[in-house]
């Protein structure tokens, strides 16, 4: 191609990101094997990365990749002899020969990635699998990368992997879309992946950062594959107006900065309009679920202006209404720090105080006691408080926080 | 089509000696329900139901000597009370079959697909 720019190793490295969880996804229709689906892709980006530097960019290089990846796999299957039967499936579909592999992707008629996210969260599959594959398979992570993310060796997340990935084979996970109504049973996994990779990425170290902009690209192909569903607007919007805030979540030095104090110019306005525009088109649907409601709360949170007019009262009432789908003592405790806002910190301590057996280990709830407790002016117990939530807190900077009274907040 | 194994976990506690007679009639009759329902549909293969586990006997091979041991393998609340083997298109439609029998008899349901399956000759 006379006018193809040439391709760094960067661009390429990009649209392997972008890319190979469709491509994967395809061939693992094509080929009904997933090992195989995954080395065929590789292998094209190999010859990608020789090529695509001199040559420059194929006009579709996701299609081309597909293409050569199916070409590879097929190939090698026929080397195969014994497996004769695969090759004339694969050659059904669409006969090697004719593919011409500078073409645009013979596009599939829906797309596979669809399948593959429910595969990859299948309900049979234990969670900490279906995290590690959905980021291998869609993400078009490394096995170290998705270690790196959930703090485990590679080795032992390579073994995740293959033992999943051997699973869904022996058991047939089917490699389907789920009908309308398996939905409500098969949807929510899907959602709880995402988000808890977007979480991970928020909890964890700097590095694992890379797994919010994974689990919003996620939350983003869901809703462009599922339009219909509100419930994966919800969890699209919620993330978005996390990660709105996410910059302002920490101070310069790397310590917390909770929602009173954090400069709201640093959020990210593009993305709260974005989430907010899901959350009215929810509204509007009125279909809620757990996903819409966090989302409308954080829509709230993020229309303040200020942190003292935020409209709490319309916090307490969505987290009412997020406990009627979701009655866990964490929507409770969420509830009660609302309540805080609204009647002050002595009602809100009696709500608290009620949760102690169930959040006993929880170090949100020790923080929110302790915070109340110093706004009732009863320092004694607030720094006792504040102790055990440092000695509980899942990251250095928070317990760095807690231990320092969580001064940040000292209103 | 694969095969898939659905096994009736039961613990030696709550057998049915804690249900009704009634509770028992009914039960059975759910199952059979069930049963014609796979036969129906062709995914019936085979279904048995086992005796207690201390009615097992284990048998080992010894420097050549045969060694039996009364009682089951291994020594657990939990033991396998019957099982069916179904032909099913994939896990999802197996595990369709094990909530039913799972509903119906009122214990969990192992669903565990099998890597082989031989048949008499013939057969």
């Amino acid at each position: 191609m006379a006018d193809a720019s040439p391709a760094t190793a960067a661009d390429i490295g990009r649209i392997f990101r972008e890319e190979s969880g469709r491509s994967i996804a395809a061939l693992i229709r094509v080929l009904g094997d997933i090992d195989l689906a995954e080395d065929a892709v590789q292998e094209a980006f190999v010859v990608a990365l020789r090529r695509w530097p001199a040559d420059g960019l194929p006009p579709n290089p996701g299609g081309w990749i597909t293409t050569t990846a199916r070409n590879r796999a097929i190939d090698r299957l026929r080397r195969q002899a014994r497996e004769r039967e695969v090759i004339g499936e694969a050659a059904a579909i669409d006969p090697p020969s004719t593919i011409d592999p500078t073409s645009e992707e013979v596009g599939p008629v829906k797309d596979d990635r669809l399948r593959l996210i429910f595969t990859c969260c299948h309900p049979a599959l234990a969670p900490e699998a279906q995290v590690a594959l959905t980021l291998r398979l869609l993400g078009g992570l490394t096995t170290e990368e998705v270690a790196a993310g959930f703090l485990v060796s590679e080795g032992t997340m390579a073994k995740r992997l293959t033992r999943a990935k051997h699973r869904i084979t022996a058991a047939r996970v089917p490699y389907r879309v789920p009908e309308d109504h398996e939905l409500p049973q098969r949807l929510p996994p899907v959602l709880a992946v995402v988000y808890l990779i977007y979480n991970a990425g928020l909890t964890g170290r700097d590095e694992s950062s890379a797994l919010c902009v994974e689990a919003i690209r996620l939350a983003r192909l869901l809703a462009e594959l599922m339009p219909d569903e509100n419930e994966v607007a919800g969890l699209l919007a919620l993330v978005l107006l996390i990660e709105a805030r996410r910059a302002a979540r920490t101070g310069r030095d790397g310590t917390v900065v909770v929602l009173a104090e954090q400069d709201r110019s640093r959020w990210d306005r593009a993305l709260i309009e974005e989430g907010h525009a899901i959350v009215r088109r929810c509204l509007r649907a009125d279909r809620p679920g757990p996903y819409q409601l966090q989302a409308a709360i954080q829509a709230v949170h993020t229309d303040a202006p200020t942190f003292e007019a935020t409209d709490w009262s319309q916090i307490t009432a969505l987290y009412d209404q997020l406990f009627q789908f979701a009655p866990t003592p964490v929507v409770r405790l969420n509830r009660a720090i609302a309540v805080g806002e609204v009647d002050g910190p002595g009602p809100a301590l009696g709500l608290v105080d009620d949760l102690l057996p169930e959040l006993e280990g929880y170090h949100a709830f020790h923080a929110a006691r302790a915070d109340l407790l110093a706004r009732l002016g009863r320092s004694a117990e607030a720094a006792v408080a504040f102790d055990r939530a440092a000695d509980l807190a899942p990251t250095e900077a928070e317990r760095e926080f807690l231990r320092l009274g969580g001064r940040s907040s000292s209103r | 089509m694969p095969h898939y194994m659905l096994a009736a976990h039961t613990r030696a506690d709550e057998d049915q000696d804690s249900m009704t007679a009634e509770e028992q009639r009914a039960s059975w009759e759910r199952i059979q329900t069930i049963e014609t329902e796979m036969k129906s549909k062709g995914a019936w293969v085979f279904s048995a139901r086992l005796h207690d586990p201390d009615t097992a006997t284990v048998v080992r091979m010894s420097n050549g000597e045969v060694l039996t041991t009364d009682g089951p393998f291994a020594e657990s609340k939990d033991h396998l009370g019957g099982f069916y083997l179904i032909d099913s298109p994939d896990l999802d439609a197996a595990i369709a079959w094990a909530a039913k029998v799972s509903e119906a008899i009122g214990h969990p349901i192992e669903v565990r697909p099998f890597a082989g399956v031989a048949w008499e000759p013939g057969g």
